[in-house]
């Protein structure tokens, strides 16, 4: 591969991931079976990531195993109702053509696991995008490593990857204790533990005990938390993920444990936490799944929204709960839903947004460093407060 | 006098060093138009990189700065090569699509002998590079 007999763009990957390996001290490449790739929206990747991919493009690079794309910076129909500048459009649009190009599948969501894409327990892929990485590795138990975006790319094209890292079995066990002295009832309570937790281990693989009976979207809530803090790619929830039976007594003895009771999570949301007054409403971080659509649809059916109000999700998300009648019901209310997108990698400023209210702490960490004042809360709370 | 360190990606140059004792960002950090360093307060803020060697510890920042790199390349004010203490994954990525010269982990004298100036020939490939005159 490296000496361009399948042309110049598997050659040039074959050798970023023999360089990556070499840093990482990877003794070989391996197969990969899917990837995922993130760097798509042109507020991140600008004129020299676009060029990037329209060269690979231009140089016949096509994808050999399955690939899914993270969110664009728009919904790729409807981004004149977003309010997205024209320019940035028909500059995200190049994009979105360059990785079509090379086969790769325009899914544009951060959870591909819940269209489709999920890989197998133990398998080796390579995916990027902090939160599907923390999601897959985690809750799946398939094997990947914190990807960046020209790193999948040349995985996707060449099928392989080094062999490094949380691909190997010593890498993937717990290194932190972390005991929940708290009851987690909503997503929002997750995000803040993952938050919290990223925060005091950093790139370390925690091994939770005390939480009880998580549904996907509190695991979905809490990798994406854990990511963004902290630099987590894997964690272990006892009794819950798959990796957790290896893991008994004997090899948990004498790791370093720390305790979050219910007032560390309160402290971590007000801690985070602006003062808005007239926020835009904001969920879908990571983007919704149909329970969650399902979830607010209900809340907000026969009411009326006082404050705009923005879900986020995939579009085969959206075309289910199309089907199910939430999103008229959502639309009723006085909101609305977009795809391909979301409030972490859309042009927020150049949108003319102030101020939001969300759910999410990884939406509320990315929004105010770019200088938006995000309130903080649980999803139920924002709508009812919002709505009568 | 010559040094030796790990090759990361190979390739020659020869130019004149920029050593910066900071760690360097390329995404908003280096202006990709015209190679200035544009960081506030950087070390070597407002010095220009193109057809540099430039010397740092380590990249940081976003990994959008490997784009970056290789926009620098095309517009042809990307340094003729790189010289880390310990290189990372985006420094790494963005010197392979460019097509840069990398190098790290060299010998312990080496960040403290040379300095901005220096005139400079290597060879990543062998893992060498040469100090051939001391003027600054």
């Amino acid at each position: 591969m490296l000496g361009g007999e399948y042309g110049p763009a598997v050659a040039k990957s074959i050798e970023l991931l023999v360089a990556v390996g070499k840093i990482f001290e990877a003794e070989r490449l391996i197969p990969i079976e899917s990837a995922h790739v993130s760097g798509v929206s042109y507020k991140n990747l600008g004129d020299a990531g676009l060029e990037f991919l329209e060269e690979q493009a231009d140089l016949g690079a096509k994808v050999r195993v399955k690939t899914t794309l993270n969110p664009a910076g728009m919904d790729l129909d409807r981004w004149m109702d977003l309010g997205v500048p024209e320019d940035f459009a028909v500059k995200q649009m190049r994009v979105i053509k360059a990785f079509k190009n090379i086969g790769i599948e325009a899914t544009c969501t951060c959870t591909p696991y819940l269209i489709g894409h999920v890989p197998r327990f133990g398998s080796q892929i390579a995916w990027a995008e902090s939160s599907a990485i923390a999601y897959s590795n985690s809750v799946i138990g398939a094997r990947t490593n914190r990807e960046s975006g020209p790193t999948t790319i040349a995985s996707a094209i060449t099928g392989r990857t080094p062999l490094c890292g949380y691909r190997l079995d010593e890498n993937r066990a717990p290194q932190k204790i972390v005991i929940v002295n708290a009851k987690l009832k909503t997503p929002f309570e997750y995000s803040a533990l993952g938050y919290l937790v990223g925060e005091k281990v950093g790139s370390a693989v925690p091994y939770f005990k005390g939480i009880f009976h998580p549904d996907l979207e509190s695991l979905k809530a809490l990798g994406a938390a854990l990511a963004t803090s902290g630099g987590i790619a894997l964690y272990h929830i006892e009794g819950i993920t798959p990796e957790t039976l290896k893991f008994d007594d004997e090899k948990l003895k004498g790791l370093d444990k720390i305790g979050v009771d219910e007032k560390d999570l309160r402290e971590a949301s007000i801690r985070l936490s602006s003062e808005v007054k007239d926020p835009i409403i904001c969920l879908g971080c990571p983007h919704c799944s149909l329970k969650e659509l399902k979830h607010y649809a209900k809340i907000l059916k026969d009411k009326r929204l006082r404050r705009r109000l923005i879900a986020f999700t995939s579009r085969g998300v959206y075309d289910q709960a199309e089907k199910e009648g939430c999103i008229k019901d959502i639309e009723h209310a006085g909101g609305r839903v977009f795809r391909d997108t979301c409030m972490v990698v859309a042009p927020l400023k150049e949108m003319g947004w102030r101020e939001i209210s969300t759910n999410s702490f990884k939406a509320a960490h990315y929004a105010s460093s770019m200088g938006i004042a995000t309130y903080l809360s649980a999803a139920e709370h924002v709508l009812r407060e919002a709505s009568a | 006098m010559k040094f030796h360190g790990r090759t990361i990606v190979g390739g020659s140059a020869e130019g004149v060093a920029l050593v910066s004792v900071e760690p360097v960002s390329f995404y908003g950090g280096v202006d990709p138009e015209t190679g200035i360093v544009t960081e506030p307060r950087h070390c070597i803020e407002g010095e220009n990189v193109k057809n540099r060697v430039l010397i740092f510890p380590r990249g940081k920042g976003s990994t959008v700065g490997s784009y970056v790199i290789y926009r620098m390349k095309k517009r042809g004010v990307a340094p003729s090569a790189i010289l880390n203490s310990e290189t990372d994954m985006i420094i790494t990525t963005g010197c392979v699509i460019a097509g840069i010269p990398l190098m790290d982990r060299f010998d312990e004298e080496f960040f403290r002998i040379l300095r901005t100036g220096n005139l400079l020939k290597l060879n990543a490939s062998e893992g060498w590079v040469e100090l051939i005159s001391n003027l600054s």
